[in-house]
């Protein structure tokens, strides 16, 4: 049986690997072409678009395109801005999503079952739908910083981090995974004489390891990304992210080889959040044996 | 010193009524026992002298206090589950100490209470494990630790043994049972198995579809079922039960049916009258051999275990009967046989199901 089954079974693996070179391709392709690009002066660059050539680092190789984007633009201080907004966003929003699924997942209170659809309900309803009236709101609301009540949250950190620390997908996700744990735990833990917040903080969320991990790519990914909303609510350049950062450099006449290398250094900081992310996400896995 | 009293308890999910109303004393350092076929609200009973559960009307009083509206952390109990429950981020030693962690017992009152509790159950060497590093027995004894290091008023056992294979089962069963002379304290042990029961308890508890269905010492319940439910669940192999009509003569009963030639028994009779349809049970062990017994049937399986005999045989009336027979039984599959009883082993219940009182 056994060796009737073998080249059959590296025929599989093959194949499997195939596969995932193949979609290691997919994705690896437009960095490759992104990074090498951003080396290239912009006539080659549109030339080599037409060949192989455009996934190669040859011809005409310096770092020039990093030095024009910055003079072009204050990068290091966009990467602060999306950093420190998506850093703060991302912890923020993990705990506070993690004590509503919580919540949702293990206590009982009147009208859970709605409040969960209504949360979930607002997963369909897109962003750009509600950012004009969210505009109109933050424009009104007071705030308590260093310089006193100031109203309106125009042009700050705030106005980008605080509508984003609770959503529907977050809450959604802490919500199905702790719903799968064994609600033995809880109760052992609640005998052992843990209050609520103690079983969520050394119970539940040390061995929320997966979905911590999950939920922090994609909030980091989601806030990462964010353009629409702060063009509206950042006018001065001091709070603005990177994506909006961009725009400096689709002027008059676009100059693709700074653009690839202002892309490929705003990259930086996702490669490293995924590298992190990584290492605890296994980490978590190993040390309590439960799977994601 | 903590005794418990259940008075009129109900628990009702919805519209489903689990428990129906138990009323039940248990006295400080009693090894009870809640036995009965899954489903029948073991568990939940259990669950609400831990305050995991809500109780929907009646009263439960632990020690002096009534309970009710306490937190499970406040009661004094301590619950060891089936699942085990082991924290699976935490060392053995942080899972045991977890308790006592919370309560902010002092570091070496609580390392000193751990490696107590560790030399007690015999795992000192697995402190430093994470639970997913141990075996079955090794996580139950874990689990135990965990509840003996708070030392609690009462020990709560939800089939604390039923993920162990047999011959676990038996050495740990042995070893709550030693615990439990230990340490004194009350315990209450939930399990579908009768045999379980019938070692470990003090005082059973035999629960149908929530309800108290008979409370005693095994021995009691072996020898003195109150109804067929209690005749039917405890013992091994099962009682035997027949179908016969009964009279009332001067002598007492007389009874007979399709599988039981007349008998007469010394009886009062006084909740039978002539033509009852009753039922008559008989426990395996209770069969003898005999040319002039007053049940006959025919042989259909033999299994010979040395010690006893174990004979499936089918009676006259087509009813199918279990006997346990000496070990040196000649009997062979295909033989007719009679078997005889002592008439004072005789159970007879009326068509409620209701013991008949002799
Ligand atoms: N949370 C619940 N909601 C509704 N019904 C339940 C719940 N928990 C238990 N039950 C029901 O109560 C009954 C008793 O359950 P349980 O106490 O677990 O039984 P046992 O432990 O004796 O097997 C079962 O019929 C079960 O379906
Ligand atoms: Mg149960």
């Amino acid at each position: 049986m056994a060796t009737v089954a073998e080249p059959n079974k590296n025929l599989k693996t093959g194949l499997k690997y195939l596969l995932l070179v193949l979609v290691a391709l997919v994705f690896l392709f437009p960095m490759v072409f992104m990074v090498v690009s951003s080396l290239k002066p912009d006539l080659q660059l549109l030339r080599d678009t037409s060949s192989i050539a455009a996934f190669l680092p040859v011809g005409d190789i310096s770092l020039d395109n990093y030095f024009a984007a910055f003079r072009r633009a204050p990068i290091g201080l966009f990467v602060f801005n999306s950093v420190f907004v998506t850093g703060l966003t991302v912890i923020g929003s993990l705990f506070l999503c993690s004590l509503a699924g919580f919540a949702f997942a293990f206590l009982e209170f009147r009208g859970k079952n709605l409040v969960l659809s209504i949360v979930i309900a607002t997963l369909i309803v897109p962003f750009e739908t509600i950012a004009v009236p969210m505009l109109m709101v933050v424009n009104t609301l007071p705030f308590v910083g260093p310089n006193g009540l100031q109203w309106g949250w125009l042009n700050t950190y705030h106005v980008q981090i605080v509508p984003f620390l609770a959503d529907a997908l977050t809450i959604f996700l802490f919500v199905q995974y702790f719903r799968d744990l064994p609600k033995e735990l809880i109760e052992a833990a609640r005998l052992d004489g843990a209050t609520w917040f103690q079983v969520y903080a050394m119970v539940i969320m040390p061995i929320a390891g997966p979905v911590i991990a999950t939920a922090a790519i994609l909030k980091f990914l989601a806030m990462y990304n964010q353009y629409l909303w702060p063009l509206m609510v950042t006018q001065s350049e001091q709070f603005r992210p990177v994506m909006v950062g961009l725009q400096y450099f689709f002027q008059l006449n676009t100059a693709w080889g700074e653009v690839m290398a202002y892309l490929s250094l705003i990259t930086l900081p996702v490669l490293a959040f995924y590298l992190f992310l990584q290492r605890a996400f296994i980490a978590s896995i190993a040390s309590t044996g439960i799977k994601g | 010193m903590a005794g418990l009293e259940f008075k009129g308890v109900h628990k009702s999910y919805g519209k489903v009524d689990v428990i129906k109303g138990v009323d039940l004393s248990i006295a400080h350092g009693e090894f009870v026992v809640f036995v009965g076929p899954s489903g029948c609200g073991k568990s939940t009973l259990l669950r609400m002298v831990a305050g995991l559960e809500d109780i929907t009307a009646g009263e439960l009083t632990i020690g002096e206090r009534v309970v009710n509206q306490v937190q499970p952390r406040d009661r004094g109990v301590a619950m060891v589950f089936q699942s085990y429950a082991l924290y699976p981020h935490m060392s053995v030693y942080d899972n045991v100490g977890f308790g006592l962690r919370l309560k902010k017992t002092p570091k070496d009152i609580r390392d000193q209470k751990i490696r107590e509790a560790a030399r007690i159950l015999q795992m000192e060497h697995l402190l430093d494990r994470k639970p997913a590093q141990l075996s079955g027995g090794q996580r139950q004894r874990v689990a135990i630790g965990r509840a003996i290091v708070r030392q609690p008023e009462v020990f709560l056992f939800d089939e604390p043994l039923s993920n162990l294979d047999a011959a676990l089962r038996m050495d740990m069963r042995m070893e709550i049972s030693k615990l439990h002379q230990e340490l004194g304290a009350t315990m209450i042990y939930v399990t579908h198995d009768q045999v379980e029961a019938m070692t470990l308890a003090d005082k059973i508890v035999v629960l149908n579809a929530g309800v108290v269905q008979q409370v005693g010492s095994p021995l009691e319940l072996y020898h003195h079922p109150e109804n067929l439910f209690v005749a039917g669940f405890i013992g091994s192999p099962k009682m035997n039960f027949l179908k016969v009509t009964a009279e009332k003569t001067d002598a007492g009963l007389t009874i007979a049916g399709a599988d039981l030639e007349e008998t007469t028994i010394a009886a009062s009779g006084s909740q039978v009258s002539t033509g009852d349809r009753i039922t008559l049970g008989l426990r395996p062990h209770d069969f003898i051999e005999s040319a002039d017994g007053r049940l006959r049937g025919v042989v259909e399986l033999v299994e010979r275990l040395g010690n006893e005999t174990i004979v499936n045989v089918r009676l006259a009336g087509g009813t199918q009967v279990i006997a346990a027979l000496d070990g040196d039984s000649h009997l062979e599959v295909g033989h007719e046989a009679r078997f005889g009883f002592a008439p004072e082993k005789l159970h007879l219940f009326d068509a409620d199901g209701q013991t008949i009182a002799r």
